[in-house]
């Protein structure tokens, strides 16, 4: 795998916001069994769960999911056929599709499919903390809901 | 033909959507067995002989890639179909699996008819 990183244009910017949608629009209805919807609200509150993946190699980076604990328990019950709590499976649920959302997008943008790899999954309860990426970098992010409640899927790419 | 299935996941929730979508597929399971890493599993195939495996790549202790290479050395598992289910699609990634031993590659997300098509010849054989 090449160590050289990819520094995205605008262009390419705009092009991958549209390529996570997507890719977070497949993983929703193939593994969630239902569909994204536009954001409930306005100004949304996306609430205190964070899952997070890293991207290295050609791409150097996050993708993460924000979400309330009643969303990420509204997602793995809607994945499982079952009820399920923040305490019993909602965060692993969470971040398996933080994981499934970057894995799609990387292999839906042709110039990463070979040369990107991601790290198992983190996910962080509570918001009272600041992210610090290292390095300079971008992002790209989208506001959607699920059950109506307002989640925010976003990539951070350090340059 | 009931089947025995091991499933290799460090996610529970996935390990249950994997079984799950190999009910959907049509196939009968006499016994699931879970694992959450590789290690894991070598260590339960000591005590059990599953008829079918799937298993994740990107696991903490020991990832699927060295789980399958490890397997060679299992006596009781020779013959064991591995079928891959994970979220690294890539080419080289695939080509990497099949070449330590995989006999199929499922790239997350997917869907049961997916899972039908490249499991059940597996079993069937």
């Amino acid at each position: 795998m090449t160590t050289a990183s990819i520094t995205p244009t605008a262009d390419t910017l705009e092009r991958w916001v549209t390529l996570l949608e997507l890719a977070a629009r497949e993983v929703f209805q193939m593994m969630v069994g239902g569909d994204l919807e536009p954001c409930p609200t306005a100004d949304p509150d996306f609430g205190d769960i964070t899952a997070m993946i890293g991207l290295a190699g050609e791409l150097c980076g996050l993708v993460t999911i924000n979400c309330s604990t009643a969303c990420a328990a509204q997602i793995a019950s809607a994945m499982l056929g079952a009820s399920v709590t923040v305490d019993d499976g909602a965060l692993d649920a969470l971040g398996e599709i933080c994981n499934m959302v970057a894995g799609n997008f990387k292999a839906k943008v042709t110039t990463l499919a070979n040369g990107c790899v991601l790290s198992v999954p983190t996910v962080i309860r509570g918001s009272d903390y600041e992210l610090h990426p290292i390095g300079d970098g971008s992002s790209v992010a989208i506001q959607q809901g699920f059950g109506g409640c307002p989640l925010r899927i976003a990539l951070r790419i350090h340059e | 033909m009931a089947v025995r299935a091991l499933i290799i996941d460090d996610s529970g929730v996935m390990r249950k959507i994997v079984e799950r979508s190999l009910r959907q597929a049509g196939l009968e399971l006499a016994e699931v067995w879970e694992a959450s890493n590789g290690l894991e599993a070598l260590a339960l195939l000591q005590q059990k002989t599953p008829d079918l495996i799937l298993t994740d790549i990107n696991m903490p202790n020991m990832d699927g890639l060295e789980f399958v290479k490890q397997l060679r050395g299992v006596e009781s598992a020779q013959g064991v179909p591995v079928v891959m289910i994970t979220t690294e699609g890539s080419e080289s990634r695939v080509v990497e699996a099949l070449s330590c031993g995989a006999r199929g590659y499922i790239r997350k997300p997917f869907t049961p008819e997916q899972v039908k098509q490249h499991v059940l010849p597996l079993v069937n054989q």
